[in-house]
């Protein structure tokens, strides 16, 4: 027996085992209750069972966590073996006979229920868990009336705060250990364990060592019993009071499936949906609980318009007229090169395709960004080739040119995770400094900030077994060598402190590399989506250029631009210079997200008109000429587009408070007061048009969008067989128990999955072939030029941390606290050179300007470097950060 | 052989314990053991052979394990993976059933006796890295171990190239830190690990997959202290002794109420409890009966004076008997024993003992041990016994030996042993008792103040 071919039934509580993806693909027969089923070989027989209808009950044994066998309530009977077996941890043998329901099963699960109830508080009509309680669920299903049990119960102290987030009661627990568990083997925190032992095991946090994690949340989700709450959701609902959708998670690019949740018109839960291709049930916590903010007081619900220099709430019409009004007035004054549209990162696929049709087909503007000179060059994103989430299963290797994963795709580093630490795919670090996924490397390269072409150049080289002379080459060689594969490349801004021109070189020396793709690592929610339907200078909705697309479109859409409009930094440098007069501001705040704040000061204050469509009163709203609030995630029912370019629903759960309009309405009401009425009436319209005019979303229509149950990839012509109906299992579980996607059925939809012939997973989809050739990356072959370092300055390196400035987290009570004042992080060899201390207070200066922040000793941070989050509140990276210049180089004085 | 106690009948067989026996002033030295005992004498004859004829010398000499399972040392070693390699011997030196005592008497008085046969094993399944897993609170044992081990290395019995053999053995000494479940072969290997004492899921067995996932071979300290035995005078000669399936010798660690409590090592089969107890040990201290004994730790069920006769025959203690010889640790108790005394304080050991792991166990030691500690202070109710029972049932499903279990490891059938035992032996006169009680309680409720 090798290692590498275990079954997951025979993980041992080592982590050194290898995964099997899937078991094999031949089939047993196993006789399950009197019914036979055909079960691939090495499967664990409760979830052959489950999945062919006979749910065994099991409280430790979740899908996506090794077996550990503790709860023993899955025991079942199998002929020919001695005594019961528990099916959590036996796979599946050929000609099995197994008996769930059998006198001495029956006897035996009502036995460990009366144990795990003689110390359970039975506190139920208190308890969170009270009414989808597997506890409760299961005792009234296969166990005892009544207690024997006559002595004193455990008692501990509770709740007790094991973190910002999560409460336990170990009173309440059960020691099954999924949370420990998932602690230790999918999130990679272990940082909760139990304690104690016998009766008196306990779930315990290390000494001075909260459970800080950003994925706690998954561990209330998977409780089998009410021990561990989540701190948000504590007290608000009752289960059997709760409505619920199926959505996808709006805070950022991965788009986790999820099961949105409110009562009494607010939201008030998301639960994890496990989505084989996307986030396999986990969701991290800023997702999870980052939903207060829709019911915010501060949120906008009234569009407003300037009057005699102060903002002041007015009607919708009046609002979009006192808009379209303006527009018409730069137009006249100033032509379309006037306006510019920026943002649309954060809204959803169908205003951002509204936007793009305003701008490009209406006022033939092709100044439009959705980013905001935090992103990558739309030229690169829209035609290299795309790598789905997937594929990190199965690569080659995994090379990362990306930011820190775990703080700005937290779902994605999981995944990138398993593949690593737990499937041996090799990992490849090519970065400024260490990160959240740099202890699961098999090499890591580390270069200065702005120059990482040298560090992809070795493993370009070492990709295709030539190691050159570096160690890391050789760890490459050995790592990959023998393995098939694609090489996914994920790929974002590393720093948004450098030039992303750095960055696209150093991809660019991948692509030669045999089946190479990427996987984009840009975090904002929709920035792919805002980037596929056109909102970016140069480019259609549906991957295409403006040249390539210009025939198409103009017969689509009547006209499109000229020429190639100017990006996010060109937009502001000539709002500032008075060049734009009308600056259109699509959910985003230029002066918290544009990594150069100085720039987007001038640019605001100079703007003639600024129109702001914006959820709450930020920074750039204040200053707007008018303001229109959007409805948001939660309140509308929408498309988003994830970093795999897969097309994803977005549901509607709660009505929202005052007068907000749904996002998409917003451009096409505006157009139709310019002289185009897009005839759109519904969101479904929106869809069809877009899978009709842009290329990549041929084939993507309404009614596809509702059948798919993991969503559908872009471009559908290479990812057909990938699409999936239907359910995956008998049902949607408990909160507990993975849930899994549940399609939307829309009962006068007479190609609804429940009537259709293309209910079965493996229904053909037809694929046609995008109308316009999609576009395609040509790497540039020139490398930037890179300045010397200068021995007396840091390189700044400037990232994004989960819980920043953004609304979400700032308009959500429970992740407010989550933040932290911005810090300057130093290598302590710096910080002694420097003569400075922890918590000093220092003045850092760079050519654009000069903040004063507090010193922190961060040793992930080497050598000759700083760091300082971007994204933190107040004053802090932005206000150092030239965009044009190749890198940051800072300067640092003390101050008294 | 002399008659040690006097009393007639068969006396000690000595094997293992006899050099131990014989210098007690420097037994653990490596000069004493060489020059006195020929220590490392077989190494020589062992490398000679090929390893699987040492496995197979074993096999044939029948040895069983004498950890408390008693299964086939030489079959457990037949069942590594061909060909697999990293694989590890692990000697388990955790001995914490209660009343044994006999693994820690040869680690302090004969531990080149256990490297020698580390050696042995260890050449015959073709490792080069072994373990000793010595129970954290033996301090002189580890000592001593220690010691021992670091004079093997110097005189060239462990490391690279052992007497020019080409064999080469490196052995850890790994101290625990205090937990009877670490003495399951499973919850050892994690414990050694560095994970909790918890045992695992078999399969897979430790054979296929034990420490850091290699295959392991886990055999107890008088096991392989007995193997160099074999090994210099051959199966035949070990199987000779005892009979049937229970060859050769056995310690027994004899306490209670007693004369001589202490370790002895006896012939299986051919030696009876009364030549153990009463013979060896002396008999039950003077003036006292025998009320009942316990054969094989607390782990196993108690048998009664009518079962002295019995042989100390593994099969045979297990079959007629519906108990064992688990640990070999021979508990006496005397007339002024009261049995739900015994048996609430050996609930209480495994229900601190529980490694919490399993449900059953984890949940039901504590119960049992809560209402034993009711019964025998005068709170019991007379149908107490019927609900250990009953629920007892659903950790040791039937309730009768050799125990099934709901459990993974054999700790929580353990946790029915006292249980089961009372009903077997003591039903009538606990009810009784128990009915007294209440109608004691009863009669103070209704006292007029």
């Amino acid at each position: 027996m090798t290692t590498n071919a275990v079954p997951m039934s025979q993980w041992p509580s080592e982590h050194r085992y290898t995964i099997p993806v899937a078991p094999g693909p031949e089939t047993v027969t196993v006789t399950i209750d009197g019914r036979a089923a055909q079960i691939p070989r090495g499967e664990l027989l409760i979830k052959a069972a489950q999945d062919h209808g006979t749910y065994i009950p099991r409280f430790c044994w979740h899908e996506r966590l090794k077996p550990v066998g503790m709860c023993r309530m899955c025991l079942v009977e199998i002929e020919g073996m001695r005594g019961l077996q528990i099916s959590c941890a036996t796979p599946v043998a050929d000609g099995m006979v197994v008996h769930t329901t059998s006198d001495a099963v029956t006897t035996a699960q009502d036995g460990i229920l009366e144990f795990l109830l003689i110390n359970h508080p039975l506190d139920c009509p208190v308890c969170d868990r009270g009414g989808e309680c597997p506890l409760q669920d299961q005792t009234l299903a296969f166990g005892p009336g009544e207690s024997r049990f006559v002595e004193e119960k455990r008692h501990f102290e509770k709740p007790v705060p094991i973190s910002d987030l999560v409460m336990l009661d170990r009173e309440r627990c059960i020691q099954c250990g999924r949370c420990t568990r998932f602690a230790d083997e999918v999130a990679g925190d272990p940082l909760i364990d139990f304690g104690g032992r016998g009766g008196s095991t306990e779930v315990i946090t290390y000494l001075d060592e909260p459970f800080h994690s950003s994925f706690s949340g998954n561990t209330v989700q998977i409780c089998p019993v009410g021990a561990l709450t989540a701190r948000p959701y504590r007290f608000r609902a009752r289960p059997w009071d709760l409505a619920s959708t199926e959505t996808s998670c709006g805070a950022c690019a991965v788009a986790c499936r999820g099961s949105l949740e409110s009562t009494s018109n607010r939201l008030v839960r998301l639960l994890g949906v496990d989505s084989e291709p996307v986030n396999q049930g986990w969701l991290c916590d800023k997702g999870r609980y980052g939903l207060d903010w829709v019911h915010s007081d501060a949120r906008l619900r009234q569009p407003m318009v300037r009057r005699a220099g102060e903002l002041v709430e007015s009607s919708w019409p009046d609002a979009l007229d006192a808009a379209a009004a303006a527009i018409r007035n730069t137009l006249d004054t100033h032509g379309p090169n006037g306006i510019a549209v920026l943002g649309g990162s954060r809204g959803v696929n169908e205003d951002a395709y509204l936007w793009a049709r305003l701008a490009k087909g209406v006022l033939g503007t092709d100044h439009v960004d959705a980013q905001l000179g935090d992103g990558l060059p739309a030229d690169v994103v829209l035609g290299m080739p795309r790598a789905t989430i997937p594929d990190l299963d199965r690569a080659k290797a995994i090379v990362l040119l990306a930011p820190d994963l775990k703080e700005e795709l937290p779902v994605l580093y999981l995944r990138v995770r398993r593949a690593a630490h737990d499937l041996g795919v090799p990992l490849v670090d090519v970065a400024v400094r260490d990160h959240g996924l740099t202890p699961y490397a098999t090499a890591v390269l580390r270069h200065a900030p702005g120059d990482p072409g040298a560090a992809a150049g070795v493993v370009a080289d070492a990709l295709v077994g030539r190691p050159g002379r570096t160690k890391v080459g050789k760890a490459i060689v050995d790592a990959t060598d023998g393995r098939d594969g694609p090489v996914v490349v994920i790929l974002g801004r590393t720093s948004v402190a450098e030039h992303p021109d750095a960055i696209v070189h150093a991809a660019s020396r991948l692509t030669g590399l045999p089946q190479v793709r990427f996987l984009s690592a840009l975090a904002n929610p929709n920035v792919h989506g805002a980037l596929d339907l056109g909102l970016t200078p140069g480019f259609l909705p549906g991957r295409v250029s403006l040249d390539a697309g210009r025939d198409h479109f103009t017969k689509a859409w009547g006209a499109v631009p000229d020429a190639v409009g100017r990006d996010a930094a060109g937009i502001l440098r000539a709002a500032a210079t008075g060049e734009i007069a009308a600056l259109v501001l699509v959910g985003c705040d230029p002066l918290a997200e544009c990594p150069d704040r100085n720039l987007a000061r001038a640019a605001l204050e100079q703007a003639d008109t600024v129109i702001a469509v914006s959820a709450f009163m930020d920074t750039a709203a204040f200053g707007a000429t008018v303001v229109l609030p959007p409805t948001v995630w939660g309140e509308q029912s929408a498309t988003t587009t994830n970093l795999e370019g897969r097309v994803v629903r977005l549901g509607r759960r709660v009505t929202p408070d005052g007068s907000t309009l749904e996002s998409w309405r917003i451009p096409a009401e505006l157009a139709a007061r310019l002289g185009s009425d897009f005839d759109l009436e519904t969101v479904d319209e929106v869809q069809d048009e877009i899978a009709r005019v842009a290329p990549a979303f041929a084939g993507v229509d309404a009614s596809l969008l509702r059948r798919a149950r993991d969503g559908v990839v872009l471009p559908l012509a290479d990812h057909a067989d990938e699409v999936t109906f239907g359910r995956a299992g008998a049902g949607p579980g408990p909160s507990w128990e993975p849930i899994l996607p549940v399609p939307e059925v829309v009962g006068d939809d007479d190609r609804s999955p429940s009537t259709s012939a293309s209910d079965s997973p493996s229904a053909a989809v037809p694929a046609p072939t995008p109308p316009v050739p999609l576009h395609r990356w040509d790497a540039p072959p020139d490398a930037p030029s890179v300045p010397p370092l200068d021995a007396y300055a840091l390189r700044l390196v400037a990232g994004h941390a989960l819980y920043g400035a953004d609304a979400i987290v700032a308009a959500t009570p429970a992740l407010a606290s989550l933040t932290h004042e911005p810090t300057l992080g130093l290598n302590a060899r710096d910080r002694d050179r420097l003569g400075v201390h922890d918590g000093d207070r220092v003045r850092i200066t760079t050519a654009r300007g000069s903040v004063d922040l507090a010193v922190r000793t961060d040793a992930q941070t080497p050598p000759g470097t700083a760091w300082i989050v971007a994204n933190a509140a107040g004053p802090g990276a932005p206000d150092l950060i030239d965009l044009t210049s190749p890198v940051t180089e800072l300067r640092v004085e003390t101050i008294s | 052989m002399t008659d040690a106690s006097g009393k007639g009948g068969p006396t000690e067989t000595l094997m293992v314990t006899k050099f131990l026996r014989a210098r007690p002033q420097d037994s653990w030295t490596i000069d004493a053991a060489r020059r006195h005992n020929n220590a490392y004498q077989t190494l020589d004859k062992a490398f000679a052979m090929e390893p699987d004829a040492v496995v197979q010398a074993v096999s044939d000499s029948v040895l069983r394990g004498k950890g408390g399972a008693g299964f086939g040392t030489g079959q457990k070693w037949s069942f590594l993976p061909k060909d697999v390699f990293p694989r590890y011997l692990c000697v388990n030196a955790d001995e914490g059933e209660p009343c044994t005592f006999k693994d820690h008497m040869l680690l302090e008085r004969d531990p080149h006796q256990l490297i020698e046969g580390i050696v042995v094993a260890a050449f015959a399944i073709r490792t080069d890295l072994a373990f000793v897993y010595v129970r954290g609170e033996f301090a002189l044992a580890a000592d001593r171990l220690g010691q021992a081990i670091r004079d093997a290395y110097d005189a060239g019995f462990l490391g690279k190239n052992i007497l020019g053999s080409g064999f080469d053995l490196d052995l850890v000494l790994h101290r625990g830190a205090g937990c009877y479940i670490a003495g399951d072969e499973t919850g050892l290997l994690s414990s050694l690990e560095g994970e909790r004492a918890m045992p695992r899921i078999k399969p897979p067995f430790p054979a296929a997959q034990g420490v850091y996932a290699a295959p392991t071979i886990v055999n107890n300290v008088e096991t392989i202290s007995t193997v160099p035995h074999i090994i210099r005078r051959g199966a035949k000669w070990y199987n000779a002794m005892g009979e049937n399936r229970s060859t050769g010798t056995r310690i027994f660690s004899v306490s209670g109420h007693v004369e001589r409590p202490g370790n002895y090592e006896v012939e299986l089969a051919k030696t009876s409890f009364r030549d153990l107890i009463e013979g060896l040990a002396g008999g039950v201290r003077d003036g006292h009966t025998l009320k009942f004994f316990i054969p094989g730790g607390a782990s196993s069920p108690w048998l009664m004076p009518q079962h002295l006769d019995a042989p100390l025959d593994m099969d045979y203690v297990q079959g007629e008997l519906k108990s064992m010889l688990g640990s070999g640790a021979v508990m006496v108790f005397d007339d002024t024993t009261d049995p739900l005394q015994v048996a609430w304080r050996l609930g209480k050991f495994f229900e601190h003992e529980s490694c919490g792991k399993c449900t059953p166990c984890r949940e039901g030691s504590g119960w049992i041990a809560k209402v034993l500690y009711r019964m025998a202070n005068g709170q019991g109710r007379s149908d107490d016994l019927d609900l250990l029972l009953s629920f007892g049932n659903n950790i040791v499903p039937g309730l009768n030996a050799p125990f099934a279990q709901t459990t993974i490891c054999a700790l929580g059938p353990s946790t029915m042993s006292p249980v089961v035992s009372l009903n077997r032996w003591f039903r009538d006169e606990i009810i009784e008792r128990m009915r007294a009680d209440e109608t004691r309680r009863a009669g103070l409720a209704v006292t007029p103040a």
